[in-house]
């Protein structure tokens, strides 16, 4: 077995401040790693190099991918990293506007990475569209709905229906519940923890959240200042927290 | 070269310069080369404003000699106020023999129709173009379109398909209705009816679309493949009528509806002047 | 025959940087082996480090040197600085732990959260609440709360939805913080013959008893954590 993500000296600056310096680590398939950290610690800044969203400075990103076998994520053509986006890859941002077309149906949402790569028969789309309505816990009778018309847990559940459909191997996730009402968040933690295990989905997942981190990573890495200053198995990380600022953030926890 | 014989008196042979004439040939050139692809150009000041046919008027402009014969129809006929200034025009500019007949013309400038006779090999047809780019409505972002392109990614106009048929139960596209160029390019046909979309497959006359206030210059060589996008499940239709034209009988042209009087009075009459008239 | 666990030199420290990167030590040299069949009590005042030792075996803390290693796959693995992956497959398919306290995960049903460390493993999941359900049984919780999440349970409950996590898979090794801290008569008694199962099965459990009718039901050899070294008589 080979990891499905290597990356080594990850580094990258805007301009005099460094984001995120000399990260390295290796994803294993089906491994969940989560990037803990506060604002600022760098890493969104990380999970865009990750995603080939950011060109680092310097470092590499190796993905195992099954397109093109192992290639250099930065080295990659334009082309082939917009089709391992919309085909292996999915990413989850923060906030849905930014993963979905507000303007089209929950369907063609949905629906828009079949047609991507070919599939062209409307009831066969519409039909698996509407199974993933179902998998995400949306009443499939809001198939033509735009997601305008939906309340933001729904429209973050639509977001991730729109990139498992082509059941991709490795999720980006950018705190997917951040800004969510707490039950509406419990939800979606509880769907992404079965869909991760169903589909044995390989992911990285950046929060601030240490108890999103707990439900649904297997290994966290900390990260201040740029730097990971911890990494290992999530509860042992959590529950024994080595360095002065794990031992910060966990211990900052409020309880409920 | 200026010829003082001419008509236009001051103007260049049909009206441009021949460096501009040299460029928009070298654009066209492209265009055809690499079909369905949007050549841009730098396109001139024309004596009347974007929206009146500009780029069709640059395009032919280009193309056009004294051999030629030349015929121009606005939304199919030839009697247009708009249709005749602009042939009135060529005959000026250019010295050139003009018609109303399809099959006379070797250069025919059109806006929103394609003739109902069939085009045969050696003619040429321009189109006058006002939004060059299909996924315009989709993708505001020009640097995001021309990726779009580059890379034929084409999700998106799809994606605006679906939507269509779930919307309105069909496609509801009736006019510039996205084409698939060569298998390799997604072309605005301009606003043509899709009624006229599979006379551009495998045409045997070459097609030039200009765009003036885009400045864009696109082209389909003769016999190339022009497929209209569609679902397996929801095949590309073209309209029909229940009615025939009501002055020569024609079952087979895009008939227009004409109101003929204050009580609501409707007949169906050819879009085309020409065919029509050449049934009577 | 085989051991299952191998402890040696363990040696572990909590460093509190918030307080001037104050250290306590906490397991010297810590030394034990466990084998198929065989029950180990770690014994010791409170304080002693029984929860830490426990919670180091499982890999939940970070020893500081020595080592564990454990029988899995035929093999032996070295659970001390093991890559998450390695030791996620161990706890996976080879090692049950049950905590003093269960972690509750919002939403799910008890008889999922039962379920999950069998569907884990590729039991089928209508089989998996099979064998879900007739654990609970046994351990007395109520069928008409299998179907709700275990955040309102009581004390005893979550504890008994806890042990039956960790015995719905046949673990050769089973560590056991506390198992019958809250629990009744009836429940613990329940509870010690479904361990005492296990051990007649084969399975090697490490165990901390508070109870010492608990511990002497079950314990085949004490350890001692207050002391360095290996561990010390033979409870018959």
């Amino acid at each position: 077995m080979k990891p499905i993500l290597s990356v080594r000296g990850l580094t990258k600056s805007f301009g005099r401040r460094v984001a995120c310096r000399d990260v390295a680590f290796e994803l294993w398939p089906g491994e969940v790693l989560g990037i803990v950290g506060e604002s600022g610690s760098g890493k969104t800044t990380l999970l865009n190099c990750l995603a080939g969203r950011l060109t680092p400075d310097a470092g590499s990103v190796d993905y195992d991918s099954a397109a093109y076998g192992p290639i250099d994520v930065h080295g990659l053509s334009e082309a082939r990293r917009r089709f391992l986006s919309r085909t292996e890859w999915g990413f989850v941002n923060q906030d849905a506007r930014d993963g979905l077309r507000m303007g089209v149906s929950a369907g063609a949402n949905i629906g828009e990475r079949l047609m991507a790569v070919g599939a062209r028969h409307y009831g066969e789309i519409r039909h698996t569209a509407s199974e993933w309505l179902g998998r995400v816990e949306i009443e499939q009778d809001r198939l033509d709905d735009r997601p305008t018309t939906y309340s933001g847990g729904m429209r973050q559940r639509l977001q991730i229906a729109r990139n498992l459909v082509s059941n991709p191997r490795l999720v980006f996730m950018d705190e997917p519940t951040g800004g969510l009402d707490v039950s509406v968040q419990a939800r979606i933690l509880d769907l992404l923890r079965s869909l991760v295990q169903t589909l044995h989905l390989s992911a990285v997942l950046v929060t601030h959240d240490l108890g999103v981190a707990r439900l649904l990573t297997h290994r966290l890495m900390v990260m201040q200042g740029g730097r990971v200053v911890e990494d290992g198995l999530t509860d042992q990380v959590l529950d024994d927290p080595q360095h002065a600022y794990t031992q910060m953030l966990v211990a900052s926890i409020l309880p409920v | 070269m200026p010829d003082s014989n001419s008509q236009a008196g001051a103007y260049n042979y049909a009206y441009l310069d021949e460096q501009t004439k040299r460029m928009i040939r070298r654009a066209i050139l492209k265009a055809v080369a690499v079909p369905g692809y949007q050549v841009p150009f730098g396109g001139r000041e024309m004596p009347l404003p974007y929206g009146w046919g500009t780029g069709g008027i640059q395009v032919t402009a280009a193309i056009i000699g004294r051999d030629d014969t030349l015929k121009v129809i606005d939304q199919g006929a030839d009697d247009t106020t708009n249709a005749v200034s602009i042939r009135h025009f060529f005959a000026k500019v250019a010295d050139v023999a003009t018609t109303t007949s399809t099959e006379q013309a070797t250069i025919i400038q059109t806006r929103h129709r394609v003739p109902e006779t069939p085009l045969r090999e050696g003619q040429i047809i321009v189109f006058q173009v006002p939004i060059p780019e299909p996924l315009r409505m989709l993708e505001p972002r020009e640097t995001e379109t021309r990726t779009l392109h580059a890379l034929a990614e084409y999700g998106v106009m799809q994606v605006s398909l679906y939507e269509s048929i779930a919307r309105h139960g069909r496609i509801a596209k009736t006019y510039n209705y996205p084409v698939m160029v060569n298998g390799r390019y997604i072309m605005s046909p301009s606003p043509i009816p899709k009624f006229d979309n599979p006379k551009l497959d495998r045409s045997p006359a070459l097609q030039l679309y200009g765009a003036g206030r885009e400045k864009r210059i696109y082209a389909v060589p003769p016999y190339t493949p022009v497929k209209s996008l569609d679902f397996d499940d929801h095949p590309f239709e073209v309209e029909r009528w229940d009615e025939c034209c009501a002055l020569c009988g024609s079952r087979e042209s895009f008939l227009d509806e004409v109101i003929v009087d204050d009580a609501g009075q409707r007949m169906f009459v050819c879009s085309d002047t020409d065919w029509c008239e050449r049934r009577r | 025959m085989l051991p299952a666990l191998c402890v040696s030199g363990l040696t572990k420290s909590f460093v509190i940087h918030a307080q001037g990167d104050l250290a306590l030590p906490v397991l010297r040299d810590v030394a034990l082996t466990v084998s198929p069949g065989e029950c180990l009590a770690l014994v010791g005042p409170s304080g002693a480090g029984k929860s830490t030792l426990l919670r180091s075996l499982y890999g939940n803390y970070r020893a500081d040197t020595g080592s564990i290693r454990i029988r899995h796959d035929g093999h032996w693995v070295e659970l001390v600085r093991a890559e998450p992956r390695r030791v996620l497959d161990v706890r996976r398919r080879t090692m049950g732990f049950v905590s003093q306290f269960l972690r509750v995960i919002p939403r799910v049903p008890a008889v999922d959260v039962v379920a999950e460390p069998a569907v884990r493993l590729g039991v089928g999941a209508d089989d998996a609440r099979r064998r879900a359900e007739s654990l609970l049984e046994v351990l007395g919780i109520p069928a008409k709360l299998w179907s709700l999440p275990p955040a309102t349970f009581s004390g005893g409950e979550q504890q008994r939805i806890n042990i039956a996590r960790s015995l719905i898979v046949d673990y050769p090794v089973l560590l056991l913080d506390e198992p019958t801290a809250s629990l009744d008569a009836d429940n613990r008694a329940g509870v010690v013959k479904l361990i005492h199962q296990r051990r007649e099965a084969g399975a090697a459990i490490v165990g901390i008893f508070h109870d010492v009718s608990v511990r002497d039901a079950l314990a085949t050899r004490i350890h001692d954590v207050a002391l360095p070294g290996t561990s010390v008589g033979v409870l018959a």
